[in-house]
């Protein structure tokens, strides 16, 4: 069990070793010469107007908490996966409730014109 | 301790290592290897969808350096590699440079549950798929960190888009992956593979795979991992064709490089668990007797996988960016969702195995039925909507948005 998740944690510092060493390596061995155009934004060479962060959709956010609600929902349903061939008819009662009221949250969403994108 | 690393373990130990130092150099050995595979198979992997993709347009694609243009990809690295880094002056320099680095790290971890043959595991987790899905959000967050710290309008909105797309589609992703999840009772990969297995007469023949069990299952597994992996149905975010570039549209050199080398690796690592959840891995007839035939059947299993998503991007149109959102929240989570109901009811109500079998398998066909129907029609309305609104050429700048029969 601790071997396993050593493993992981040596595995981890590889992984990031490779790309790294990859990236100084491009870094080191590439020419150097920078100037204020190349350095400048990239915009197909218009001069770029105002700030970066710009406005963006409300919609943006409203995605974002749906995958939340799922997502925590997600984290529920792997321990009631796991257990489910022990589970009482009581718990598994529970557990289909509360798939469908998340099912029906879809619907309300759905509903509400939440998951619109225009 | 897992079987590859035995004995390396027995050897460091007849030399009259300690036992936790030999351990660890054991893990460190299996892990460098396992580290190192990844940019080799992303080399195979580039020259096949090359190869795959001018074979398609009727072209012979790359022949020229190396035994079929085999090393075309190594001589492609060794120019980024002399390619200037430049740096954006505006960067956020930390967050630019981790980006393209976070986003091979997530990719090159999933490498550690991946069951290549039986015994043959880097590590069997006891919650295998859920550290995928913890994988999978650090590829999130890499793409945000490209978008944001770039300095630029398009590679922050073009973020914002990544994490939109990848987001809506995690959803179904996870939720596929809770049906073998569900009927195996173990989240570990090793396990699920294991289960798989049909034995007729003592014999295994290695055919119990869970696309038989599950189609649905695997179906939306098959669409939300194409979405994941940014290929090409899906792949309005970096449309090559249209767009300069996504959110890494301010890198250049060695760390635009390590962008396409984790697109490539994840394409191929989400096929990869494909294989495993709903293909069998390492399953097959005679693997029983010859263990060393998994790696060969996992292999086939994973690059046939990968040919067949270059045969989509060969073929396929994109999607506009709101069919694929209402596509994942309207049609593929209320799906799944449906479908992990029925299997919970029907693991539950039923009691023979065979019946359960026949139960899960025939609510899958029937919600894709159901589906398929739906969205036929509605295809067939949307159809001719459009064809009445741009028809007869007198009507054109008059015409009020037709509102549906």
């Amino acid at each position: 069990m601790l071997t396993q998740y050593g493993f992981i944690l040596i595995l981890s510092a590889f992984a990031f070793i490779v790309p790294a060493s990859a990236v100084v390596m491009g870094w080191l061995l590439g020419p150097k010469r920078p100037d204020a155009i190349k350095t400048s934004t990239y915009e197909s060479g218009v001069e770029t107007i105002g700030d970066t962060w710009v406005q963006f959709r409300a919609q943006y956010y409203l995605i974002g908490l749906i995958f939340l609600i799922f997502d925590v929902e997600v984290i529920f349903l792997f321990p009631i996966a796991l257990a489910y061939s022990q589970l009482s008819l009581f718990a598994v009662i529970s557990a289909i409730t509360f798939v469908l009221i998340l099912l029906l949250g879809l619907l309300l969403e759905w509903r509400k014109g939440a998951l619109e994108w225009n | 301790m897992e079987q590859w690393s035995e004995s390396l373990f027995n050897l460091l130990g007849g030399l009259g290592l300690p036992q936790e130092v030999s351990t660890i150099i054991a893990l460190a050995v299996g892990a460098l290897v396992l580290a190192s595979v990844a940019p080799v198979l992303a080399l195979v992997l580039i020259w096949i969808t090359r190869k795959v993709i001018s074979r398609m347009q009727d072209r012979i694609g790359p022949n020229r350096i190396g035994p079929f243009g085999l090393l075309q990809t190594v001589a492609d690295a060794l120019k980024l590699l002399s390619k200037e880094d430049i740096r954006p002056a505006n960067a956020d320099f930390l967050s630019y440079a981790l980006a393209p680095i976070l986003s091979v790290f997530g990719v090159i971890l999933t490498v550690a549950v991946v069951a290549i043959a039986p015994g043959w595991i880097g590590a069997d987790l006891n919650i295998g798929v859920l550290y995928l899905v913890a994988l999978g959000s650090i590829g999130i967050m890499a793409a945000l960190m490209a978008g944001w710290s770039s300095n630029n309008k398009y590679a922050l909105l073009a973020g914002f888009r990544v994490v939109a797309q990848l987001l809506s589609y995690e959803i179904p992703m996870v939720l596929a992956m809770l049906g073998p999840v569900l009927w195996v009772g173990s989240m570990r990969l090793g396990l699920i593979t294991e289960a798989q297995s049909l034995n007729i007469f003592g014999f295994n023949l290695g055919l119990g795979w869970f696309v038989i069990l599950m189609p649905g299952m695997a179906l939306i597994y098959l669409i939300s991992a194409l979405a994941e992996s940014e290929q090409t149905p899906f792949d309005l975010l970096e449309a090559e064709s249209e767009l300069i570039a996504g959110f890494h549209i301010e890198y250049s050199g060695m760390k635009f490089a390590m962008f396409f080398l984790a697109q490539f690796l994840n394409t191929f690592f989400l096929g990869a668990i494909g294989v495993m959840l709903f293909f069998g891995g390492w399953q097959g007839p005679f693997v029983d007797q010859l263990p060393i035939l998994g790696v060969f059947y996992f292999l086939i299993k994973a690059f046939a996988f990968y040919v067949l998503v270059m045969w989509i991007k060969g073929t396929f149109p994109r999607v506009r960016v709101d069919q694929m959102m209402s596509f994942a929240w309207k049609v593929l989570v209320p799906l799944v969702l449906s479908l992990i109901l029925w299997q919970m009811l029907a693991m539950k109500l039923f009691g023979p195995v065979w019946l359960q079998y026949v139960a899960v398998l025939a609510g899958n066909v029937i919600a894709i039925g159901i589906v398929v129907n739906v969205l036929t029609s509605h295809f067939k309305q949307e159809q001719v909507r459009t064809k009445r609104a741009f028809g007869p050429k007198s009507l054109i700048g008059t015409m009020q948005p037709y509102a549906g029969d």
